[in-house]
């Protein structure tokens, strides 16, 4: 299973943070600057595989966002990268050219969008289009909510 | 007066980008944090959503968000859906199972599960599924089992993930989940079948009967995978041309688990893996991922000869394509293969060595572990050429881990001696710094015992200390050489290469060198001193020596202090025994474990690194029999076990035993009662079965016999065995037979062990050994190491026709009597000089 995904920025700066693990606040802290620190040093060129404690860490860098995760022994590193993009997809189907601001301006959604691809570390639906229909409906009821108070609910 | 609306989340974020400084963007948290406050306790229901995700984002940037931990419980039990599913975000990123507050949410996720809106459900198992706690699945693992059964597509794949989790935590419950499996994997739905290969996964890997209960899916899952890659184009999961790459793989997961030890599921998918072995397309990362997984398959189950041969090649093509992430894997995969399928690895051990080369870090790390595991007699030449040279050029987080690499490879494939040493100068010098501390009493006890190349190997590590006093362990095993071979330094007798003329004076400036430069840890100082104090005995310059010793007896450094004083002792009082003391080293038999961790046994003469008792015995002791006993093993936790029939005198036992050579008051009653003697103060279980019949039959012999001891005509054999009633109880027999013209008489065998040994000497067969190996006396030895410690035990014996000719007395070492079958076969015995104790009498 996978133990946590994060986006980061390319100087740092945290845009998403799922953790499949319960684990203390100061902990996750020091997992994110352990990660940050670990991938911006990575060389142009390199694979996109690393080893941290136990655990295998898969990265990917797609425009300013480093899409990172971090997989148990037995899973495929591999498959995982395809999972990222499987999420870049899904992100761009939905913001449609999707960058990094939309991401900023949007977490909720992108969480959202992540809670239909992941559960508990491992995939839950394989196809794009299910996905992408799942998210639709959920916010038809949400605007249909905020159509009724008329007002945006945040 | 009403507090005007929060402002709205993207405001908030726009407006705290515009912060130029961490201290105003600190300012503005702070100032929202402090509205938000209010507003909660306002209990305003209309906003909190929208500042509940305010405070979701400035706890993204760092700052504390605890206060709203409550507020996320407050909006999970509102009725709208977007205060639900901001709610249920917020107790995933704010909540733990740690908080107890986090318990609070089980009830609403009770509700919410049965939902009449499927997203809502779904929040609920989503948010159960990540961070549900053991106590929350527990009471709502009934609720997703339902699910579980339910025709909603949508919901069931959810509810599988769920139970997936709820199995993690809690184990036990995973009965309960399994009737509800019974038709999982006739759906057609994707997102179903993916989950529920993983939830049966997840079984199967937890309980060996889940296993073979499952094992009969193994033709359905095997009809699956076929129709995925048989199937034409389906849009909705085609990616790359691969129909639905993550449920393939997963489906071969499953397979690798039950196919595992198992002959007829493993035939059952030989074809099928055959087959995607060979049509998957390969020019994406996509299809890579499923032939990786393929080959992991095929080399965990009982595949076919030719299907393996099949795999390896994949995994021959990976290292070779342009992608370097399919080399890595490609690497990491072999490096899980070379023990079973060394010989079709090694047929890559070119390409591999190759990636050496590479540029990319983790490639190089796992080429270095699996050229290790390629190394063998025949290519240890050529691979060495290799590493040396990666040893050369690597970054300096590889090399102390090459280095080891090259110091166990080299021990045990060298094809001549002096091809060893040299590739030992060679690490030495070129990473000489990286090199592990402990490497270096290894590196001692190769030399010492490589007899031929001494001239060579002193001359060598003298010309390196010559360029370079830096390197610690370098220096070490240097400044140990000379103290010991270097007579042969000054005398040019090096036949391995041009003997270099140097002079006693020229040698000792290097060693005082050493003693004075900064670049010397303390440790180093320690052994140049005592090489220092070994070439009095071997070169003439003693007036330069003994002033060294004198002047560093006042060393603020205690160790060298205390050696210093000593060795001056050495040359004032004890100078009879100088000589002997300082001896040439004998050859050191090797320790079954090639590990670093193995300490040379040097007898008098120890180095503060490598054994961490008493470097000297304190010679001013009286040389009483006790006291030589503790000396000998180093520690005051010895309790020497006299062995049983011999009537012991008290006061007088001590006299006895040491009186080896000289001339005896020989004690001793003339025939041993061999009536079952109780040893002194012994745990009861030992006097189990106290006959002097072979008690034990078990495994056979796990450590071959030895001969402890041979020496004279007297030759004493151990044999090992486990004892059948307490295989802690390790149980020596010793033979002693004796090759000489005269029978040997009062034949005594003691034994000496640390405290923590229990040892009991059963009586022997005879005290007397006949001539001419016409017989044998034999004694049965019990030993328990409960503590597994490390167990120094000294054979005496004692002859009256004997005592003329041996001068020592030869210890031997009994190393890590444990339990498990490895480490008592590889338990050996270690045969050792001490001069000590001849230089005493």
């Amino acid at each position: 299973m996978m133990h946590f995904l994060l986006l980061f920025s390319r100087q740092g700066k945290l845009r998403l943070q799922k953790w499949f693990l319960p684990l203390p606040e100061r902990e996750r802290k020091k997992i994110v600057k352990d990660m940050t620190t670990m991938v911006l040093a990575r060389k142009p060129r390199t694979c996109n595989f690393l080893h941290w404690k136990d655990l295998k860490i898969v990265y990917k860098r797609y425009a300013s966002l480093y899409f990172c995760c971090a997989l148990e022994n037995q899973d495929n590193e591999l498959l995982a990268l395809e999972i990222l993009h499987r999420y870049v997809e899904l992100l761009d189907k939905y913001f449609g050219n999707v960058c990094e601001l939309d991401i900023i301006f949007n977490f909720e959604k992108a969480y959202f969008i992540l809670d239909e691809l992941l559960m508990g570390g491992e995939i839950q639906e394989t196809s794009k289009l299910s996905i992408v229909k799942s998210i639709e409906a959920s916010d038809m009821l949400q605007e249909t909510m905020e159509e009724y108070i008329s007002k945006p609910a945040f | 007066m009403r507090m005007p609306a929060p402002i709205r989340l993207r405001e908030l974020i726009r407006t705290i980008r515009t912060a130029r400084t961490q201290a105003e963007e600190r300012e503005m948290i702070q100032k929202e944090c402090a509205a938000i406050r209010s507003s909660f306790r306002e209990e305003d229901n209309t906003y909190r959503c929208r500042n509940v995700a305010k405070l979701l984002y400035m706890h993204m940037l760092g700052y504390p968000a605890h206060f709203g931990q409550l507020e996320c419980l407050k909006l999970i039990a509102s009725q709208k859906f977007t205060d639900k599913r901001i709610g249920y975000l917020g107790a995933m990123l704010l909540l733990d199972e740690r908080q107890d507050v986090h318990l609070l949410m089980t009830n609403c996720i009770k509700n919410d599960l049965n939902h009449s809106t499927q997203y809502v459900q779904g929040l609920a198992l989503c948010t159960l599924g990540c961070m549900g706690s053991s106590e929350m699945c527990r009471d709502l693992a009934g609720e997703v089992e339902k699910l579980l059964k339910t025709s909603n597509s949508y919901l069931r794949k959810k509810a599988a993930l769920c139970a997936v989790h709820v199995i993690r935590k809690v184990p036990e419950l995973m009965e309960m989940f399994l009737p509800a499996t019974k038709n999982l994997l006739s759906e057609k739905n994707h997102g179903v079948l993916h989950t529920s290969v993983v939830l049966l996964t997840e079984m199967c890997e937890r309980s060996p009967d889940m296993l073979s209960h499952f094992r009969k899916l193994v033709p359905q899952l095997v009809r699956i995978l076929k129709n995925l890659i048989m199937s034409g184009y389906s849009p909705e999961h085609d990616v790359s041309g691969i129909s639905d790459p993550f449920l393939q793989v997963r489906i071969l997961r499953l397979l690798r688990i039950l196919g595992k030890g198992d002959d007829d599921s493993s035939e059952a998918m030989n074809d099928i893996l055959a087959q995607v072995a060979t049509n998957t397309e390969t020019s994406k990362n996509v299809g890579n991922a499923i032939l990786y997984e393929t080959v992991l398959t095929i080399m965990d189950i009982k595949s076919e000869s030719g299907l393996r041969v099949l795999a390896i090649n994949i995994l021959g093509r990976f290292l070779l394509n342009n992608d370097k992430n399919i080399r890595y894997v490609a690497l990491t995969s072999l490096l899980k293969t070379v023990q079973t399928d060394h010989n079709a690895v090694q047929r890559h051990r070119s390409t591999i060595v190759d990636c050496l080369k590479d540029l990319d870090v983790s490639i190089k790390r796992r080429a270095m572990e699996l050229s290790f595991a390629l190394v063998n007699g025949n290519n240890i030449r050529g691979m060495m050429k290799e590493l040396l040279y990666f040893l050369d050029s690597c970054d300096p987080d590889f090399k102390a881990d090459c280095a080891s690499g090259i110091f166990l490879a080299a021990e045990k494939y060298a094809p001549s001696k002096r091809w060893h040493i040299d590739t030992i100068m060679r690490v030495l010098t070129t990473a000489g710094s990286y090199v592990r501390d402990d490497s270096v009493p290894n590196l001692i006890q190769l030399i010492t015992n490589s007899v031929e190349m001494h001239a060579y190997t002193v001359q060598r590590l003298y010309k390196a200390l010559l360029d370079d006093i830096s390197q610690q362990p370098l220096v070490q095993v240097a400044s140990w050489c000379i103290g010991e071979y270097g007579d042969l330094l000054v005398s040019g007798q090096c036949e391995e290469e041009e003997p270099i003329q140097v002079s006693e004076d020229e040698v000792l400036d290097v060693l005082e060198g050493l003693l004075v430069s900064n670049l010397s840890t303390p440790v180093t100082r320690g052994y140049s001193l005592t090489a220092i104090m070994k070439l009095s005995t071997r070169f003439s310059s003693l007036n330069r020596i003994k002033k060294v010793v004198s002047i560093y007896g006042s060393s603020i450094d205690v160790e060298l202090q205390q050696r210093a004083v000593e060795y001056n002792a050495l040359f004032k009082k004890y100078d009879h025994m100088r000589p002997a003391l300082l001896e040439r080293m004998p050859i050191m038999e090797k320790t079954a474990t090639n590990g670093p961790s193995e300490t040379v046994q040097t007898n008098g003469e120890t180095d503060s690194t490598i054994l961490d008792t008493k470097h000297l015995p304190s010679i001013s002791q009286p040389a009483s029999q006790a006291n030589d006993l503790l000396d000998l093993l180093g520690g005051n936790d010895v309790v020497p076990i006299i062995q049983t029939t011999v009537p012991t005198k008290p006061a007088s036992a001590g006299g006895e035993l040491l009186d080896l050579l000289g001339d005896l008051s020989l004690t001793g009653g003339p025939t041993p009662t061999p009536a079952s003697s109780v040893p002194m103060s012994q745990p009861p279980f030992l006097l189990d079965g106290l006959t002097s019949q072979p008690l034990f039959n078990d495994i056979a012999a796990v450590i071959p016999p030895m001969t402890a001891y041979n020496k004279n005509g007297l030759i004493i054999e151990f044999t090992f065995e486990r004892s059948n009633p307490n295989p802690n109880i390790a149980v020596i027999t010793i033979h002693a037979t004796n090759s000489t013209e005269a029978d040997m008489t009062e034949f005594v065998f003691q034994a000496a062990v640390p405290k923590t040994f229990q040892l009991q000497l059963l009586s022997p067969s005879s005290n007397v050994v006949p001539a001419f190996n016409q017989g044998s006396v034999t004694q049965v030895i019990r030993v328990l190491n409960p503590q597994k410690v490390r167990c120094y035990c000294e054979p005496r014996t004692h002859s009256a026709s004997y005592r003329s000719r041996s001068s020592e007395i030869s210890p031997f070492v009994l190393k890590h009597l444990q339990k498990s079958d490895e480490c008592l076969s590889g338990a050996k015995l270690n045969i050792a000089k001490l001069k000590l104790r001849a230089a005493s009498h």
